[in-house]
């Protein structure tokens, strides 16, 4: 079985976002990228599947700038086998990303497609989705249980209620949430290995694909800040300001 | 041209963030249709037909649309949704599964988690995990949105008396099938509707210490909520997860007990009227946002709290 997983290169998650002044924008200037951590979590599952030995081939493919290739390299230290990099300097939006990666999947004809649920950058939780709809795919979002069997996958998926368990024809497309696995860390032999490992670079152009969007963003401002209130100093005290000061209880 | 709004639902009852999605179609203004899909949910349709403003439900009822299988839903959404000017679901796990689905079938960008509405073509919607606040326009001929529940005060749930229209088409994609669910039996409310949470985090040391929780909740008729330190920990399940990736929450009183205040969970819950934080350091971040802090070790403030509530 051969599996497809997409990457995307965002801001990395430890770093405080700061709103730039003119509000065009946040500002990512100098700023620590890393792969986004929902799609590392499917880069982990793609590498344990092939460790199962249910997968074959792992192909990792991202689309933005060539910086975007450390995060391919990543994906590569982490067990994939090979990368594509669909070039653009704009990130795309999501349904673009869609269209580009549905280029790839006529191409690369995987069995599973493996994406995280969202990028905490845009925070859209949209590519997946579309991505399957495009190809009409059945889809499995929110992942915390993959298994594959007999030409199907099961999909348990985190809901608002609980758990939902769903059986998908293969192939398919399946987005993580957090608690499908713990990625593990690159060894430094597969850091290294990984730089050897091959990467195709194409552009929306060889696709033929237009990269475009009917969203165009106004303005990025700061959120209100909270200030911070008081402290009581006993049970008796909280209870009588929720009571009589803040009046919720 | 209207406004389709897709209903949340479990084939009984009409959800309530469905309400607060209808405020967001109203802020854009124009007649309201409600859609209800699923199957043997004419009680939902018919308290759908009692929501104030809107002009008619469309029911449509067939066992593909039982389990809202995303990949059936987004076939009669996006055939109904082409005579619509816009296409509003809530940001429910059922309605972020389809929306996507329903755009991509329609061919036009989706605009996310909205929490404002400017005008009929631009909204706004937090990025970065709510650390910024994006203003965002749509040229797209048909606007597919999904609506933060907590950033629209609901509409009236009586007052109508919109007649129901039945669709008849049937789309079963055929590639997905419904398994099994493990949906977890509460008799307190709901959490994303709850007036108050009550919230326990890592702090809290194990899953049998929730009981504490549980007893402070019930006296309050809360809702007991956690930080996904503590459901990754194992504590409890992932359904109760308030935060960026779980559930987005703005009650009256929300109360973190045990929770140091990540960013990621501040994400789910800032919005809250009022904040309390009982923690035992007084350095935890929580504190920066908490309207009244109390420093103190839950394992006695809890009990204290149960017995003088």
């Amino acid at each position: 079985m051969k599996i497809l997983v997409a990457v995307k290169r965002v801001i990395d998650y430890n770093v405080k976002v700061r709103v730039k002044p003119d509000h065009s924008d946040v500002d990512l200037t100098n700023v620590k990228m890393a792969i986004n951590p929902f799609c590392e979590i499917a880069v982990e599952e793609a590498v344990r599947l092939k460790e199962k030995g249910i997968a074959n081939e792992i192909v990792a493919v991202t689309i933005g700038a060539e910086a975007c290739q450390e995060q391919l390299r990543t994906a590569l230290a982490l067990g994939a086998d090979r990368g594509v990099l669909v070039q653009t300097d704009e990130p795309p939006g999501s349904l673009a990303v869609a269209k580009l990666l549905k280029a790839i999947v006529d191409e690369e004809k995987p069995d599973l497609i493996l994406l995280g649920k969202q990028a905490i950058d845009s925070d859209n939780g949209q590519t997946g989705q579309m991505l399957a709809a495009l190809t009409g795919f059945p889809q499995g979002t929110y992942a915390s249980e993959v298994t594959v069997s007999d030409g199907k996958v099961n999909v348990t998926r985190e809901v608002d209620g609980g758990l939902q368990t769903l059986s998908l024809d293969l192939p398919a497309v399946v987005t993580t949430d957090l608690r499908l696995n713990e990625p593990r860390y690159a060894a430094l032999p597969n850091i290294m290995k990984a730089k050897r490992k091959p990467i195709v670079m194409k552009t929306p152009a060889d696709l033929s694909i237009i990269v475009s969007s009917t969203l165009t963003t106004l303005k990025v401002e700061p959120p209100t800040q909270r200030q911070a209130g008081i402290k009581v100093t006993s049970v008796d005290e909280l209870i009588d300001k929720l009571r009589h000061e803040a009046k919720v209880i | 041209m209207a406004i389709l709004v897709v209903a949340d639902h479990d084939n009984r009852t009409l959800a309530a963030r469905t309400l607060n999605t209808l405020a967001a179609a109203r802020a854009i203004g124009g007649e309201i249709h409600l859609l209800v899909a699923g199957h043997q949910c004419d009680s939902v349709a018919q308290q759908a037909s009692l929501v104030d403003g809107i002009t008619k439900v469309l029911l449509a009822q067939n066992p593909a649309l039982e389990h809202q299988l995303a990949e059936n839903v987004s076939l009669l959404v996006a055939e109904l949704g082409k005579q619509y000017s816009h296409i509003l679901a809530s940001t429910s796990t059922d309605a972020r599964n389809m929306m996507p689905r329903v755009a991509a079938i329609l061919d036009v960008d989706q605009v996310s988690d909205i929490i404002r509405v400017e005008c009929d073509d631009t909204f706004v919607r937090p990025v970065y995990a709510g650390n910024a606040i994006a203003t965002v326009q749509s040229s797209a001929p048909i606007k597919v949105i999904t609506v933060r529940s907590t950033g629209f005060d609901p509409v009236a749930g009586e007052g109508g008396n919109a007649p129901v229209e039945t669709v008849t088409s049937i789309h079963d994609a055929g590639v997905s099938c419904f398994v099994s669910a493990e949906l977890a039996r509460s008799d307190r409310p709901d959490l994303t509707a709850a007036d108050i949470v009550v919230s326990g985090g890592r702090g809290m040391g194990n899953g049998e210490n929730f009981a504490m929780l549980y007893r402070v909740a019930d006296k309050l008729g809360a809702a007991v909520g956690a930080s996904r330190a503590a459901v990754d920990a194992g504590y409890v399940a992932n359904d109760m997860q308030v935060g960026q990736t779980g559930k987005i929450v703005a009650p009256d009183l929300y109360m973190a007990v045990g929770i140091s205040g990540a960013i990621q969970h501040l994400a789910g819950m800032k919005d809250s009227k009022v904040i309390v934080a009982i923690n035992k350091d007084e350095e935890a971040p929580i504190f920066q946002i908490a309207d009244y802090g109390l420093i103190a070790d839950l394992f006695d403030a809890l009990p204290e709290l149960e017995s003088k509530l």
